[in-house]
């Protein structure tokens, strides 16, 4: 009895958070939806649009019933949002802000809100280009809030930060990794007390950390190569340190981080005791832009500036097919339902049939910029601009 | 002094949330907030207080708004997070105290921030106060406030009579501080031949002593003391990167408020100039220096090092680095440390900077003649 009473919680907890997208990529970095819709057609349709109170690149965070997302207003984008809304019709919940206590200079194509919020199913965790951080419960209550550049004073990119954290566990990571001081951090979740906090490459930086299949670890990744850590220490595992891109984010799959380095490298931890991962392959051809890689059915997909999407093998990183979408992006794809969800920077959304080589399946024309990842639950694609949120269903 | 007694009243809560029959006040509470500092710490006592005073009633608002004004910024966020928590609630429940709210943010000396945050709330539950309050802010202390205000005042010109427009528009700038705004109404007094002096409004420093270049090969001069650092003697002579420097003055006459030493000296690759200047206050007070550059940079004033960043070609912004200062009365002196590195590409070619005196709302300061 007991162990039916344990196996059925274990089931309806998995139904509940699998639904989750809760930070940037996804519950476990990968950009795969957790809980697809069986033989999705690729046809979607919006279910509703509404109104945002500020600029933001961060991903929509999905919770249950709930949509969170991140917002920065005000002549110098000092104001910092939190909001959240009703996943089923849109309308605001609750509305919290903060000041930033950092710079807010930046680019005037990206913006303080940047980095996408990261949830544990419980708090809601914005951090912002300035690197201020807060957390609210889910009900909007605030829990605490950590300014990282009023503690170091050059922490700051004046190009704008854009990496997003990622929570694993009791811990909040977070890199902070630009020119002058750069280091990354883990905060503790119940209070915002540090953590750990490690020194990182003096270089600028815009990529996220990525989870580990296993959760034991965290991958940083800088211009220096790529670091893996232990979440709840800081303490790092292996390196590898041929270099690798400041901008889109490696992807891991099973045991293998697929590493925008020298085109696409393919890093395998060694056995415990090395420090230093094994290299199964490299491809130069490979060359994601902005946007990250992904892997879906045994396949890794990488998108170049121009907007062409490529299918490399995953056991050896040669090229199977390619196909032009259309227009460039600056979000990374998804995986919803089996098919791959790409929007350009003009605002067309595609949605790209990855079984018959790149097809275009159903298209939406969302008419406004669009440089945000979208985010994607079971049933639906979730898109944001500067001025609204889009939620699409999946037909 | 201060410090410890926040400190102790936050171990004192400490105790008193361990023990709940022991209810705290909401100054108990609030003491705990504010004694939030830099790098977490005191966060263990905060993390409870804050619980406390998020499910606190509407009598608490006022009180909250009030310690926003003693609080640092950490702790006057957390206490912003407290007052929107009780605020949304009181919204639901009609029992948001608007006149309570109004009176704080009429009184100018209350926190900017904190002001703007009532006069939010406040419109919610009497959308009339924006026309009742927001006109008359035009000089208000808040920028937050007056941003709106100038807004207004933009409104207004655009709507008068052609034979009025030029001194509505006027009126806007007496009060704006945003670029944004400050370029808009610029560009439209120009159309009407009434250019602006943006230099005067800003505040910006135009006439600079220089010398350099010094080396700074591969990066390797941010950390070197040369010879300016250690002493002012205008009439000096040292050795550079390619031999003998001396002082030399220029004057920008950049409308923007550009002091571009490449374009005034040469375009040296690897080096280091040293920009001094001084700035004659009328009195002994606080103020901002506010920078934007994309060189690695030190400054320094009347000796004391104020600030350091070591990033290049990153980008340059209005008001990019916002410095604090204290000025003694009669002449100060400014020396910034402008680093140049051997990037080769077109967009890492500035050498430059902007400099400007104001005060924190940002209006300018200008010189005592």
């Amino acid at each position: 009895m007991r162990i039916l009473f344990s196996f059925t919680f274990v089931c309806l907890m998995t139904s509940q958070s699998l639904a989750d997208w809760r930070q940037f990529r996804g519950n476990d970095t990968t950009s795969i939806a957790s809980s697809p819709v069986e033989n999705w057609s690729g046809q979607q349709s919006v279910a509703w649009k509404s109104s945002l109170p500020g600029r933001g690149l961060g991903s929509p965070v999905i919770i249950g019933d709930k949509v969170f997302l991140t917002a920065s207003s005000g002549p110098r984008q000092e104001r910092l949002h939190v909001l959240c809304l009703s996943n089923t019709d849109g309308k605001l919940l609750w509305e919290r802000t903060t000041w930033a206590t950092g710079r807010t200079g930046c680019h005037q194509k990206t913006c303080v809100a940047a980095p996408s919020p990261a949830s544990d199913g419980k708090y809601i965790v914005g951090f912002y280009s300035s690197n201020d951080v807060v957390c609210y419960d889910l009900e909007g209550q605030l829990i605490w809030f950590r300014g990282l550049t009023y503690d170091f004073p050059n922490a700051s990119n004046s190009l704008g930060m854009a990496s997003s954290p990622v929570i694993v566990g009791e811990t909040a990571i977070i890199m902070v990794e630009c020119d002058d001081q750069s280091f990354s951090c883990g905060l503790d979740m119940q209070t915002g007390e540090t953590r750990w906090q490690i020194e990182r490459p003096r270089k600028a930086n815009w990529t996220s950390p990525s989870i580990s299949a296993d959760g034991k670890s965290v991958l940083l990744q800088s211009t220096a190569g790529v670091s893996a850590i232990d979440p709840a220490t800081g303490q790092e595992l292996w390196t590898y340190s041929e270099g690798a891109s400041s901008t889109p984010t490696l992807v891991v799959s099973g045991d293998v981080a697929y590493v925008p380095s020298n085109g696409i490298t393919a890093l395998r931890p060694s056995d415990s005791s090395s420090k230093q991962p094994e290299i199964l392959w490299k491809e130069g051809s490979l060359s994601p832009s902005t946007a990250s890689p992904v892997v879906a059915n045994n396949q890794l997909f990488v998108v170049n500036r121009g907007g062409v999407l490529t299918c490399a093998s995953l056991k050896d990183g040669h090229r199977e097919w390619q196909a032009r979408l259309e227009g460039g992006a600056s979000a990374s794809p998804v995986i919803a339902g089996g098919k791959l969800v790409y929007v350009n920077e003009e605002g067309l959304l595609q949605i790209v049939d990855l079984q018959n080589e790149g097809a275009v399946v159903s298209t939406q024309e969302l008419s406004e910029t669009i440089l945000s990842t979208p985010s994607v639950d079971g049933k639906a694609i979730y898109v944001r601009s500067d001025g609204h949120l889009w939620k699409l269903s999946m037909d | 002094m201060y410090r410890d007694v926040r400190a102790a009243l936050a171990m004192l809560l400490g105790v008193t949330l361990c023990f709940p029959t022991l209810a705290a006040t909401t100054n108990e509470l609030i003491s705990a907030i504010q004694a939030v500092e830099s790098v977490g710490k005191n966060h263990s006592q905060a993390v409870n207080a804050i619980q406390e005073l998020n499910s606190g009633d509407a009598t608490t608002l006022v009180p909250i708004l009030n310690a926003m004004g003693t609080a640092n910024p950490l702790a006057l966020n957390w206490l912003q997070g407290a007052f929107e928590s009780v605020a949304s609630r009181s919204l639901v429940a009609g029992n948001l105290p608007k006149e309570q709210l109004e009176t704080f943010v009429v009184e100018r000396s209350n926190n900017a921030q904190a002001r703007r945050l009532a006069y939010e709330w406040l419109v919610k539950v009497d959308p009339s106060a924006e026309q009742r309050l927001i006109p008359g802010m035009l000089d208000d202390p808040s920028t937050y406030l007056r941003r709106d205000a100038v807004a207004y005042a933009i409104h207004q010109a655009k709507s008068a009579e052609a034979d009025q427009q030029r001194e509505f528009w006027k009126v806007a700038l007496n009060g704006a501080v945003d670029e944004d705004q400050v370029k808009e109404i610029a560009a439209a007094l120009k159309k009407l031949d009434s250019p602006v002096n943006l230099i005067e409004h800003f505040g910006y420093l135009m006439d600079w002593k220089l010398i350099g270049p010094f080396d700074n090969i591969e990066m390797k001069g941010f950390n070197v003391v040369y010879p300016p650092e250690n002493e002012i003697d205008l009439s000096a002579e040292y050795q550079g990167l390619k031999g003998a420097v001396k002082w030399e003055p220029f004057h920008s006459d950049d409308p923007e408020g550009l002091f571009d030493i490449a374009k005034l000296t040469e375009s040296h690759k690897g080096a280091i100039d040293y920009a001094y200047t001084t700035f004659n206050s009328s009195e002994e007070r606080d103020l901002e220096f506010r920078l934007s550059i994309q060189n690695a940079f030190k400054i320094w004033v009347n000796g004391e090092l104020l600030f350091a960043r070591e990033e290049y070609h990153r980008g340059m912004h209005f008001d990019q680095y916002i410095v604090a200062a204290h000025l003694h009365k009669g002449e100060n002196v400014i020396l910034l440390k402008v680093c140049q590195n051997e990037q080769d590409q077109d967009w890492a070619q500035d050498w430059s900077f902007t400099f400007r005196v104001c005060d924190s709302t940002g209006r300018a300061i200008q010189a005592a003649r």
